[in-house]
């Protein structure tokens, strides 16, 4: 009997000295990775500068990794 | 999925400063901050000297994250570590965290009492409203959301210093490695900011979910 009772007084200790849940932000969700932040893909691109389709990620990075060649000069002065 | 990432490739760095003057032009940095810096080591020996352009690596598993007490940081979908000014308290855990030094803080008053901190957020603003007056005040242009490469990156006049998607920057280099001979091979911090890549296989991608 006492020694339930001692189990049970250490898993009541113990309990308190667990982690709490540190999701402070109530815009957090789980897997989510971006809190509030808006993706740069879901922004109207500027009128003289690159192009893609507003809300359509794969074309903004294709732009992106197109503009990034510009810094390869091989392919920059082959062109 | 695209996954920024910096290089500075110390073969060629030339210690311009370049960069850092497009980065404190671009994001109109005050004085005292340097959110990218140029490291040059063995100064003045033939031979021997290196420099290397040195800001905040959006590390895979960022240490500043792992240690902030109010956990202002947070990581947007392409891999780019930010934070939040209205949430940093200036406590400075990241700075002794972080194996770039990249955390910076502004004097905010007499007795070298901090600031909010501030750091290079691959010229993609913060959390406030893109391209808005509050989010340039606070972090600086947003060129991602313009369709635009980092300021630095792009103004590299030697292009030592490469951002951006991190396959596309690692295929320049490696194409430039072997040209020039596997001199260099070693891309800087890569190993402290992305991982070592597993034998025989690629460098650890980025988290799927979650903060990490």
């Amino acid at each position: 009997m006492i020694r339930r009772l001692l189990v049970a007084a250490a898993v009541l200790t113990l309990a308190a000295c667990m982690e709490v849940e540190q999701a402070s932000t109530p815009e957090r969700q789980a897997g989510q990775t971006v809190r509030r932040d808006t993706a740069a893909w879901n922004n109207e691109p500027l009128a003289n500068g690159p192009k893609w389709s507003k809300g359509d990620r794969t074309s903004w990075e294709e732009q992106i990794k197109k503009r990034q060649l510009a810094q390869h000069e091989d392919r920059r002065i082959y062109q | 999925m695209a996954r920024m990432k910096f290089l500075c490739d110390a073969e060629r760095c030339i210690e311009c400063n370049g960069c850092v003057t497009a980065c404190k032009n671009e994001n109109e940095v005050p004085w005292g901050v340097n959110r990218r810096r140029v490291v040059t080591i063995n100064d003045g020996v033939i031979g021997a000297e290196k420099s290397i352009s040195v800001a905040c690596m959006h590390c895979s598993d960022a240490p500043c994250m792992a240690v902030c007490p109010v956990d202002c940081f947070y990581r947007t979908s392409d891999g780019v570590v930010l934070h939040d000014k209205d949430l940093c308290i200036g406590c400075g855990y990241c700075f002794y965290a972080c194996p770039f030094g990249a955390p910076q803080f502004p004097q905010a008053g007499a007795f070298g009492l901090r600031g909010k901190m501030d750091k290079c957020t691959f010229c993609a603003g913060g959390p406030e409203a893109d391209k808005s007056d509050a989010e340039f005040k606070k972090y600086g242009r947003n060129r991602l959301a313009e369709g635009k490469l980092p300021a630095c990156a792009e103004m590299c006049s030697t292009k030592a210093l490469l951002g951006g998607d991190g396959d596309v920057i690692a295929d320049i280099y490696r194409e430039r490695v072997v040209r020039r001979g596997n001199k260099g091979a070693e891309a800087w911090g890569w190993g402290s900011a992305y991982g070592q890549p597993p034998k025989g296989g690629v460098a650890p991608a980025a988290p799927a979910g979650g903060k990490s």
